[in-house]
């Protein structure tokens, strides 16, 4: 067992976890984390997307030990004060969201490319999830409500 | 268009769950743990054809943390499946490579999944038949003893009217084809689960992905013996279904043994790789058409002769041929058809439904020939298919009653999006085409009853719940629902609450198929919302002194009809009629079963109450280099009836757009030797953002009068006339016809370099 400390949706957590231990697991099945979503454990579906130090990873293929003494961002921590987060919104009222399943996944990826580029264009969107698959919108809706939440 | 008289209906009112599912705080059947819960795991076949001659679990039983070890001789022979061919464990011979040999249930799925690897299974392998032509020739391996060719028997069919002979007889132009369709899989991002549990008193609930509840609490109670009143089935949140959870397969009964033997809680949910391997998929064709037409471009005869594989095991999937029978007999105006399907065993995966039903298939084949036979005549496709379309009023010869039909406006529609006229038929390597379809819109009678029940409660504080029997698998249903019940009773969508999919609660209804949720749970729900409305108003009479009939409700209010400006907020009224003497509550309902008939022997009569309609229209560019082609539109017109809401039918389209995308140039689920060879994302392409085209969505109403508000079902359509759309345009673009699907790049340059080759022999 290890000692894994990392700041989790802005707080400090400390948890034993096993050497081989992912990263999903960890927030999932320790931490009770259950927002972030397993589609397919092989990093090809981006489901299980989170942030780590602000950048996109697919936490099914992470060792959660990578995750000490870094910022780890999950779909729970993007609302802040009572507030949904702007893509949240966006995702809301633009039918972005029909099973919901890769909806988590795709929120963090759209996050990361937000905080990198406040005016991507559609282009930009479309390579920034491309490896966040949905089976249910035709990515269409998705991509209409990350535009609405950028800077335009 | 009509809609601006309504509050409610179409709106694009946001999913009432969008909220929860942002956040994450939606549980899915993945994410739900009740107390003590044990982990299920299954051992499946290593072969797709043997004979087992032992299993020996010992070693298995003996892991610490292991509490159930289970094979076909622990349980009594469980046969399940619409033909009851399918054993829940096997014993004697294995089938398939999904064969369910035993089962563990363990105290976490590490220790589950290491028991497994504990089980020694001695096999003696068989020959295997993995062709469904090779399989019913004699001789052939024998899957199951009962059917010695190999062909289940109960979907031998044969239909036809009019008499194609004389069509053909008669026509200008006969052509003939073979085209084939492959295994594709649904690929839904949340993958199947169940939950089982029982009470000290033996009464079982499961949580569970199916899109059926009340056919599930029916087959769970058939197969275990345990009675359906003992049985609480709840639909669970799921990740998408598109008919992957239309059957029970063997993994549910499975682990309601394994919950009865523990005495825990278990629940299975699958890997990627088993919703791959061992969910179901859309069966592969192998189709013989044959077209005729007049030289003006009439329509003489259609004969199509068809060959599924089943697979090992029947689901619910061999019954599709009924489907595409349908498209058969009455996709355009058709004198004479005739259809004949056989349906044979393999020891491949075996299919089931997956969105629409056999329809992808049958208007692949339709629609790749209709656009032949166009060519042959040297006729424009678009106005073939306009001189031949459906029109409103229209009986087929199959039975069908046509009451509203936009094929015609839908058709025009998107040529119109697309500028057909001007890049049609053009030298460079660019091309459009379409397709069309015909689709059950108001339910499908498939079964005895194809109704749904529903309750309106509304409480003292205006708070309406709507208690209906429809299951939502996130498409938004349930929004869709709560928007009826808002605009026939007068409250804002805000005060309207959906409770759905649980069997102790909710009212019965046939489950989530046919696209009939929308037509037949919406009549359903808009029913019991006049019983509530008319209970609220006559309470307001006897208070106010009125007559109940002079009196309207809108957004809350309740008003004498004519003077909105003077309201009593509807929930006073509510209190008023509860509090007093002889008082009572508002509990409304609402049964709503659709007008139709099941069909007689002869396949003939009216299963659904309304038809869907729609046309796409595809541009493509095909790379004559590489053969890769590429999709630059789709121009998508689908006759709806009415939008209820105009951004869940968009969301609907866009997402059946993008199945019938990969359907058309990218899907296939490779299968060997009856094993899968590429179960994960890497290897099975789904389409991507960066793969998806524009797509020009074009919402044709026409106000259908059974459908509630109009509306006719919409959701399957959208995945069905893609491909031959995108196959008709490829033609069109370089002038090669791909006769099976996909449209990979390989084939495409086959085709080129044989089009080439007999040019030059020219």
């Amino acid at each position: 067992m290890e000692t894994l400390t990392m700041r989790l949706n802005g707080e400090e957590v400390t948890v034993q976890v096993e050497a081989d231990a992912l990263l999903i697991d960890v927030l999932r099945e320790r931490l009770g984390f259950m927002g972030t979503k397993e589609a397919c454990g092989e990093g090809e579906c981006g489901a299980c997307t989170v942030l780590l130090d602000g950048r996109p990873v697919t936490s099914c293929l992470v060792p959660a030990r990578k995750a000490h003494g870094r910022e780890v961002l999950t779909v729970e921590g993007l609302a802040s004060g009572g507030e949904l987060h702007p893509l949240q919104k966006a995702f809301i009222e633009h039918g972005a969201v029909q099973c919901g399943y890769c909806t988590p996944g795709m929120l963090m990826s759209a996050k990361a490319l937000l905080d990198r580029n406040l005016h991507p264009t559609d282009e930009e969107i479309r390579e920034a999830i491309s490896g966040n698959l949905c089976r249910c919108t035709g990515y269409v809706k998705i991509v209409e409500a990350i535009k609405a939440a950028s800077a335009g | 268009m009509m809609s601006k008289e309504f509050s409610f209906v179409g709106k694009r009112v946001p999913k009432l769950d969008a909220p929860e599912k942002v956040t994450g705080q939606i549980a899915y059947g993945h994410d739900m743990k009740l107390p003590r819960m044990l982990y299920g795991k299954i051992l499946r076949s290593e072969y797709a054809h043997a004979q087992i001659l032992n299993i020996d679990t010992s070693r298995a039983e003996a892991l610490p943390g292991v509490r159930a070890v289970i094979t076909a001789e622990d349980i009594p022979d469980m046969r399940i499946g619409w033909a009851r061919d399918h054993p829940v464990l096997k014993a004697g011979k294995v089938r398939s490579v999904r064969d369910e040999i035993a089962a563990v249930a363990a105290v976490d799925e590490d220790t589950a999944s290491e028991a497994l690897e504990l089980i020694k299974v001695e096999y003696e392998e068989l020959p295997g038949v993995f062709d469904p032509e090779e399989a019913m020739k004699p001789g052939a391996p024998v899957l199951h003893g009962e059917a010695p060719n190999n062909i289940q028997e109960k979907m031998r069919q044969s239909y036809y009217h009019g008499d194609v002979e004389k069509g053909f007889s008669e026509s200008d132009v006969v052509i003939e084809d073979r085209l084939t369709l492959p295994f594709v899989t649904h690929c839904c991002m949340g993958t199947s689960f169940i939950l089982a549990d029982f009470s000290p008193s033996g009464d079982l609930t499961v949580w569970s992905s199916t899109q059926m509840p009340f056919l599930y609490q029916r087959d769970l109670s058939m197969v275990l013996g345990i009675p359906a009143s003992k049985i609480r089935v709840i639909k669970a949140p799921v990740g998408g279904a598109f008919g992957s959870k239309l059957d029970m397969y063997p993994f549910e009964p499975i682990c309601v043994l394994l919950a009865q033997r523990t005495g825990c809680p278990v629940r299975i949910t699958y890997t990627r790789e088993e919703e791959f391997v061992v969910g179901p998929t859309r069966q592969p064709v192998i189709c013989d058409v044959k077209s005729g037409a007049k030289g003006d471009g009439t329509l003489t005869a259609r004969q199509v002769s068809m060959i599924l594989d089943n697979g090992a095991y029947s689901s619910w999937g061999a019954t599709t041929p009924l489907v595409m029978m349908q498209t058969i007999s009455s996709l355009y105006r058709v004198p004479n058809v005739k259809y004949d399907v056989v349906v044979a065993y393999t020891n491949n995966p075996y299919s089931g439904a997956m969105r629409g039903y056999g329809n992808p298939q049958a208007t692949f084949v339709v629609e790749t020939h209709i656009d032949m036979l166009a060519h042959e005549l040297g006729m424009d496709p678009m106005e073939f298919r306009l001189k031949n379309a459906n029109q409103s009023g229209d009986v087929t010869g199959q039975g069908v009653k046509i009451t509203t039909c936009g094929l015609t406006e839908c058709i025009e529609k998107a040529a119109e999006s697309v500028t057909w006229k001007a890049k049609r038929a053009k030298p460079d390597a660019r091309g459009v085409g379409m397709a069309s379809l015909i689709h059950v819109g108001g339910g499908a009678r498939i079964y005895p009853s194809d109704g749904c029940g529903s309750t309106v409660k509304v409480d003292d504080f205006g708070k309406v719940t709507l208690i209906s029997g429809s299951t939502d698998m996130g498409q938004g249903a349930d929004t869709v629902m709560a928007q009826i019940v808002a605009e026939e009773l007068g409250v804002p969508v805000a005060n309207v609450t959906v409770v759905n999919a649980d069997t102790d609660i909710t009212p019965w209804d046939v489950g989530a198929h046919a696209s009939r949720t929308t037509f037949v749970a919406g009549n359903s729900a808009r029913l019991a919302a006049m019983d509530a409305k008319s209970q609220i108003l006559e309470g307001a009479a006897e208070n106010l002194g009125e007559k109940a009939e002079d009196l309207d409700m809108k957004e809350g209010k309740i008003f004498r009809k004519g003077e909105p400006e003077e309201s009593i907020p509807f929930e006073k009224m509510v209190r008023s009629k509860h509090f007093r003497p002889d008082g009572d509550i508002v509990l409304a309902r609402g049964w709503y079963e659709p007008p139709t008939e099941r069909q007689d022997k002869e396949f003939r009569g009216n299963i659904s109450a309304a038809y869907g309609f729609a046309t796409q229209a595809v541009e493509v560019e095909v790379d004559t280099q590489t053969g890769e082609v590429t999709v630059l539109k789709i121009a998508a017109a689908h006759d709806v009836g009415r939008a209820i809401n105009p951004m869940a039918v968009e969301g609907q389209i866009h997402g059946g757009v993008s199945m019938g995308l990969g359907y058309g140039l990218y899907e296939e689920l490779v299968v060997e030797e009856g094993q899968v060879l590429n179960p994960n994302f890497a290897d099975y392409a789904l389409p991507t953002a960066l793969d998806m085209p524009e797509i020009d969505t074009i919402i044709v109403e026409t106000d259908d009068p059974a459908g509630p508000f109009g509306a006719k079902g919409m959701a399957e359509p959208a995945c069905i006339p893609t491909a031959p759309a995108i196959a008709n345009a490829v033609y069109d673009a370089v002038g090669v016809r791909i006769k099976d699907l996909p449209i990979t790049p390989e084939k495409v340059l086959k085709a080129l370099n044989q089009k080439k080759e007999s040019e030059e022999e020219k």
